[in-house]
């Protein structure tokens, strides 16, 4: 059965506060892995998982299901959280990320059997081509399903990238939805430093992308952009998604230094309480 | 077995491949071929006409080629990737090695123009490095066909028999076609085409036609080199070298690539593990190619009958008694 649709905001953001919750605690036993991008896209997980996506975690591989390719296979924590949260497996699990023989690699590996995985990746840059891919076998099946592609803003510093985003505006791929994590950071520092992205819209535009920026910490805002995404007839669809790194810890909130970084035990609990303290 | 290889006229493998997908296209709508702008040089024009809804052209970006192909392989597709070698395997290793490898997908990849024979072009389009890269890959079939007609068989096979990923390497020079289409071939099992006992010529690609012709000219001179054509450099057929090396004593292996990470050290993991015996290695060694005609090129990096026979009349003198 198709996974229900939870469409009111105020539940989604208790949803999305459990799967932070998750994560720190997740990463907090890992001993590494990515926090801070993983918490800042925990709502636009959320939202995409219970509210958009077509799917069921009780048969992960039903033909007519949404695609949802996960091209920064860094953060792999939100991914996990969150399909183990909406039903692809035990949570329990969730305690052998990046030990040796789970099934939660620190990256994707679909080898080793997670269900829900619709591609291993991780090395940047690569997954809108896979993307492109799919949705043309959609498009020459002319089957429903759409795919949705989740890339990093620093990923967008490979040309690869872009080779991709100009086969989709040519082949007119209107199935298939780019969202990217713009928070603004990457390991090094500000992606405006590092190598700037700005103006990312109209770089998108000049591809031949329909457009669309939101509050990526925004249920509501979220959602609207989302369900917006299906009315395009010919052109693939970018939602510019600007999240904070760390959003729900405000004393992590928008620090690249926890870009890569998984918490100690005393710094989860610390963090754990101050998401109490923010969602009440 | 001790018939005379003849050449039936010189033609590209490239045909080979060309026959071989357009043979594959036809009945089966899942195979897609995946254009990057060479398409005529390269053979895919051919299926491009005849199945106009299975070719999808994407420009010159190799590295987005790679991806879509598996892209369209997780959806059940069949696609085949082709261009030159040097982009078709090296350009774009890493997304073979995350997106196709690792992912297990059945993604067909060609790597046309491959070798010193290319020619006028020189060093940047003359792939020696190829099949070094694809052959250390995890899942990764590599093929390495001998001439147009076995390039057709290998084409199909690779297409609809092989699993996962596959790679298979042609050229674009007219070489001696002479194997037969009721030639058993076998993907993962080397060919024995001339018998001897006195050494073995361990040959790949467009080599097997010059490793005859050396065992032809060795003949006259009451030495036996046998000949094998190793048309698939991995999975290796361990077991046809192995027997070479404990009937004949000593390998020489010929490729149209870098020695190091080729045919030579495949043949040569083999041995150091099961049976060791001497080894001389033809192909090139640590060099890049040059422009010149193709046999002017063959001549000069020492890619010939005579090489091997050279070699061939060495290493009978290394050789342990048996």
């Amino acid at each position: 059965m198709i996974h229900p649709k939870v469409l009111d905001p105020l539940l989604l953001k208790e949803i999305s506060t459990e799967i932070r919750k998750s994560v720190i605690t997740t990463l907090s036993i890992a001993g590494s892995g990515h926090l801070g991008a993983s918490l800042g896209l925990a709502d636009l997980f959320t939202c995409l998982y219970f509210a958009i996506l077509n799917h069921d975690p009780d048969d992960p591989l039903y033909q007519d299901r949404d695609r949802l390719i996960l091209s920064i296979g860094h953060v792999a924590p939100i991914l996990y959280t969150t399909l183990a949260r909406v039903g692809y497996f035990p949570e329990a699990e969730m305690a052998t990320l990046r030990k040796l023989g789970s099934r939660l690699q620190g990256h994707p590996g679909r080898e080793h059997g997670l269900p829900g995985l619709e591609l291993s990746a991780g090395s940047l840059g690569q997954g809108l081509s896979v993307s492109v891919g799919r949705a043309i076998a959609a498009k020459m099946d002319n089957e429903s399903w759409r795919v949705f592609c989740i890339l990093g803003d620093g990923e967008l510093q490979e040309g690869s990238v872009w080779e991709a985003a100009m086969a989709a505006s040519h082949l007119k791929l209107n199935n298939l939805v780019a969202i990217v994590d713009r928070n603004g950071v990457q390991i090094d520092g500000k992606t405006e430093n590092v190598m700037a992205l700005e103006p990312l819209k109209e770089k998108w535009k000049a591809f031949g992308w329909e457009v669309i920026e939101c509050d990526g910490n925004n249920h509501q805002d979220l959602l609207s952009s989302l369900q917006m995404t299906n009315q395009f007839v010919e052109k693939p669809v970018v939602i510019l998604a600007y999240t904070k790194m760390g959003k729900g810890v405000p004393m992590i909130e928008g620090d690249y230094h926890w870009h890569g970084k998984a918490p100690s035990k005393h710094e989860a609990s610390l963090f754990l309480k101050q998401l109490k303290e923010e969602t009440g | 077995m001790s018939r005379k290889y003849i050449n039936r006229g010189d033609r590209p493998t490239k045909e080979g491949f060309g026959e071989g997908l357009l043979a594959s296209g036809s009945r089966h709508p899942e195979v897609i071929t995946l254009g990057a702008d060479i398409t005529t040089s390269v053979g895919v024009n051919l299926f491009a006409d005849r199945f106009p809804r299975q070719f999808i052209s994407l420009g010159i970006a190799e590295q987005n080629c790679v991806g879509v192909a598996a892209g369209l392989a997780l959806e059940g597709k069949i696609p085949v990737f082709a261009t030159y070698a040097v982009f078709a395997a090296l350009r774009t290793t890493d997304q073979i090695r995350v997106s196709v490898c690792y992912n297990n997908l059945h993604v067909v990849i060609g790597g046309a123009h491959a070798g010193l024979s290319v020619g006028p072009d020189g060093a940047t389009h003359q792939a020696l490095e190829d099949l070094a890269v694809m052959r250390v890959l995890p899942n990764m079939t590599v093929l390495s066909p001998c001439d147009a007609t076995q390039t057709k068989i290998a084409t199909i096979q690779a297409i609809h028999e092989v699993k996962g990923p596959v790679y298979i390497r042609f050229g674009r020079a007219a070489m001696p076609d002479f194997t037969s289409e009721k030639q058993l071939f076998e993907v993962g099992k080397g060919q024995l085409l001339h018998p001897g006992d006195d050494m073995t010529i361990i040959a790949t690609g467009h080599m097997v036609w010059e490793a005859l012709q050396a065992a032809y000219l060795l003949k006259k001179d009451g030495i036996h080199a046998r000949v094998i054509n190793i048309h698939t450099i991995k999975p290796i057929d361990r077991e046809i070298i192995v027997t070479a090396a404990q009937e004949t004593g000593a390998i020489i292996t010929a490729e149209e690539h870098q020695v190091a990470g080729g045919l030579g050290s495949a043949v040569a993991e083999v041995l150091a593990a099961a049976f060791p015996v001497p080894i001389k290695f033809i192909g090139v060694l640590d060099h890049f190619g040059e422009s010149g005609e193709p046999k002017e090129l063959m001549k000069k990096y020492g890619l010939t009958d005579l090489a091997i026979v050279k070699a061939a009349k060495k290493i009978f003198t290394l050789k342990p008694n048996l």
